[in-house]
């Protein structure tokens, strides 16, 4: 434990708040590892955890096809399952974001809108909420490892996340920060455009995934799953050495599980 | 132009199957961005001047009739003339009739997106006029009979070699017949050729990149001067631009220079800068004789009144198109209109429809880097994600994508259901992808693999049921 993380809280922080963790559909179905990583570092941010069973998804795939209706029902599935806390947390700057554009979807109903507007101020991606509002400034964890870091677009635009992850990967024993070069390039998932338009989303990838190796990095790190599949199974297919890992499993201390896409016993461990 | 944006999906394949394309697109690549950096980093009040750019285009835009007639009050004072066009058809005729009535036979253009979106070239060569475009750009893709895949760099998506071939076919008839292989050489060999066509040139066309209200003067940015030329050596010139070129003073088209240069290609300010004010006046040494603007709406005052009136801030400086990773990866013409990238897919749905473009606002992974260096601070992600709401409405969407749409959002207002089909979809997907962790193809989800990609399998278990385990164990 790290007793700092917790003591150094930001002027105004709560002692011990309330989050909600917003757990995203990606890392409850492909990766609880990173649900459980997350709820390990807010604990040790000082943080009291719960997850409401209620919670689904954050209504991207709707609001983003044009079915604005579609994504206000699923909004207010998550506002009402959410709105008692002190603070939602996501380990996702894209579902994370999405919370914050849920006032949008209710232009017309003035009640949700108040609502959907209380709950977009308390919402936060993990690492920023860790840093900015918890004022943690390191981890206790080690990972011998060289890494690279890919900037997920609606972290880095919507949410101005960027230095954060950075400030707290640099606390991490034995770990060697890579910068990519692109690092803020798209890497080509961007929800279902993976699927309307595979041969362009490939192209980017394939990009993607050049620029990583480039960085002779052993591991790729990222704050959002989406493009973390994206770019393991781009890996994947290449027959790639590149292990992929959501960042807050580094810094939990919690990668210690294959990596996205790797084989399921791997051979020596890591 | 006829559209052929319906076709987006396989234009965008051949272009990524294209290898000449690919190698012109990926030189082309980072140049502007890095270029476009160090500018932006080399003037700490470029964010103030955004400010500025966007309170000058909204107010214009609030007030855009008033501003309109006192420029063109200002144009007919300083004794040209001003043409209304509604359409693209009326724009056309107004200028091929000015053309007729000069007794034109040779025109020189200079550079203008208006006037490809109009289709001012083609109308001009039907009615028998020699058309030459003089934008060096321009030059090498008429000659190629192909639309401009970028709106500042026209020809962007061709190699030194395709243009060396060019030359060598169509300038031989002047006598030039030397193959050429440097970019010096064949700027020289490009010059030469146009030179006698502006000596020549009965009529020169140009576009604007602003148009000042207060004094009615046309201000166009070049870097090659050939704009000076088109419009001041035949004896008649005409201006085609849309009605939201207008700024109301020189000052605030000033404004909107220092942040156009920077946006487009890194530089402070292009290598020409022209103003044109009204024809030739007694005494002066050179200039036009007849000055005419055609103000063109075309579907501008409808977006003006809807939700899309941001994008008439827009100033065409190609910064959307040079940070978009799609553009990137596929080039300007597999968008199948006038105006590529970001901002054409906004404004291609809007002017030949949802049904034929429907494809250019969801071809966008909405990572906003387009918004994020826009000068005039133009919403695009949202503009675009706006005509994907249009284009449900309307149900042209595919039908699976609605059906799948429907059945999640009920999915997601079920939690109990969510979380049991979650977890039957973790533990199957583990399953079947066994000790791999990994899958190489799946039925039904063929899309995902045609990327060039696996599937990273799930850990097996979903979250929430690790964590009510968890839970129980704490009781």
């Amino acid at each position: 434990m790290n007793a700092s993380a917790a003591d150094s809280g930001a002027a105004g922080a709560v002692a011990s708040p309330r989050v909600g963790l917003f757990v995203t559909c990606l890392a409850n179905i492909y990766r609880p590892n990173v649900g459980l990583a997350a709820v390990a570092l807010l604990e040790k941010a000082g943080c009291t955890v719960e997850v409401p069973m209620t919670q689904t998804c954050c209504g991207q795939p709707s609001y983003n096809n044009g079915d604005l209706d579609g994504a206000a029902k699923t909004a207010r599935q998550t506002i009402e399952a959410f709105e008692d806390f002190d603070y939602v947390v996501a380990p996702s700057g894209s579902c994370g974001g999405m919370l914050r554009d849920f006032p949008r979807l209710f232009a017309s109903e003035p009640g949700w809108q108040h609502r959907a507007q209380a709950l977009a101020d308390k919402t936060y991606e993990l690492i920023s909420f860790l840093t900015d509002i918890r004022g943690m400034t390191s981890v206790d964890a080690a990972y011998p490892h060289r890494v690279t870091y890919h900037d997920s677009c609606h972290g880095l635009r919507a949410l101005g996340i960027k230095e954060q992850p950075r400030r707290l990967l640099a606390t991490v024993r034995g770990l060697e920060l890579a910068e990519l070069a692109d690092s803020e390039i798209c890497c080509g998932f961007g929800g279902t455009f993976c699927v309307k338009y595979p041969e362009i989303s490939g192209r980017m990838v394939a990009d993607k995934a050049g620029a990583i190796n480039a960085t002779e990095a052993e591991v790729l790190l990222g704050g959002d799953l989406g493009c973390l599949l994206n770019i393991a199974g781009r890996f994947g297919r290449e027959g790639g050495r590149v292990r992929v890992y959501h960042v807050a499993e580094v810094l939990a201390g919690m990668a210690d599980v294959p990596g996205l896409g790797d084989p399921r016993q791997p051979k020596g461990g890591s | 132009m006829e559209p052929l944006s319906h076709a987006f999906k396989e234009r965008s394949v051949w272009a990524l199957q294209d290898e000449t394309l690919q190698v012109a697109l990926n030189r082309a690549k980072d140049g502007f961005a890095v270029k476009r950096a160090k500018a932006v980093d080399a003037l700490p009040e470029f964010e103030a001047l955004r400010d500025r750019a966007v309170a000058i285009k909204n107010h214009t835009l609030e007030n855009l009739d008033h501003y309109l007639e006192r420029y063109a009050d200002a144009v007919e004072r300083s004794g040209g003339k001003v043409h209304w066009a509604s359409s693209a058809e009326d724009a056309r005729r107004i200028v091929v009739d000015i053309c007729r009535a000069s007794g034109a036979r040779m025109i020189t253009k200079g550079k203008s997106m208006v006037g490809e979106e109009v289709g001012v070239n083609g109308a001009l060569e039907e009615a028998g006029f020699e058309v030459v475009e003089t934008d060096l750009g321009e030059y090498i893709i008429q000659l190629a009979h192909e639309p401009p895949s970028h709106i500042i760099v026209p020809a962007v998506h061709k190699t030194r070699g395709q243009i060396a071939e060019l030359f060598h076919q169509n300038h031989e008839k002047y006598g030039l017949t030397r193959k050429l292989a440097e970019v010096p050489e064949m700027v020289n060999e490009a010059r030469q050729v146009l030179r006698d066509k502006y000596l020549a040139a009965d009529v020169g066309i140009t576009g604007a990149n602003f148009l000042i209200a207060e004094s009615g003067t046309s201000v166009i940015v070049t870097n090659e001067g050939n704009g000076d030329l088109t419009c001041s050596l035949p004896k008649v010139h005409i201006v085609t631009a849309g009605i939201e070129k207008v700024v109301p003073s020189a000052e605030d088209a000033s404004t909107l220079l220092r942040l156009l240069g920077r946006s487009a290609t890194g530089q402070d300010m292009t290598t020409y800068t022209t103003f044109t004010t009204g024809p030739k006046r007694p005494g002066d040494t050179d200039g036009p004789e007849e000055y005419h603007v055609v103000l063109i709406d075309n579907g501008r005052t409808t977006m003006l009144g809807d939700q899309f009136r941001e994008m008439l801030r827009c100033i065409r400086c190609g910064a959307c198109m040079n940070h978009c990773p799609v553009y990137g990866a596929i080039g300007g013409h597999a968008y199948g209109w006038v105006y590529p990238g970001p901002m054409g897919s906004v404004l291609t749905p809007l002017a030949v429809g949802l049904k034929e473009a429907g494809n250019l606002p969801n071809a966008c992974t909405l990572n906003g880097h387009c918004a994020e260096v826009c000068p005039v601070r133009i919403p695009l992600p949202d503009l675009l994600r706006t005509l994907r709401h249009r284009e449900y409405q309307l149900r042209l969407g595919l039908k699976p994508m609605r059906w799948g749409l429907a059945a999640w959002v009920w999915f997601t207002t079920h939690p109990r259901i969510y979380r049991l089909g979650t977890r039957v979809q973790a533990r199957m997907l583990a399953l079947l992808a066994g000790r791999k962790g990994r899958f190489r193809r799946m039925p039904l989800a063929g899309s995902w693999f045609r990327g060039g990609r696996d599937l990273p399998a799930p850990q097996g278990e979903t979250f929430m049921a690790v964590w009510q385990r968890r839970q129980r164990g704490r009781k």
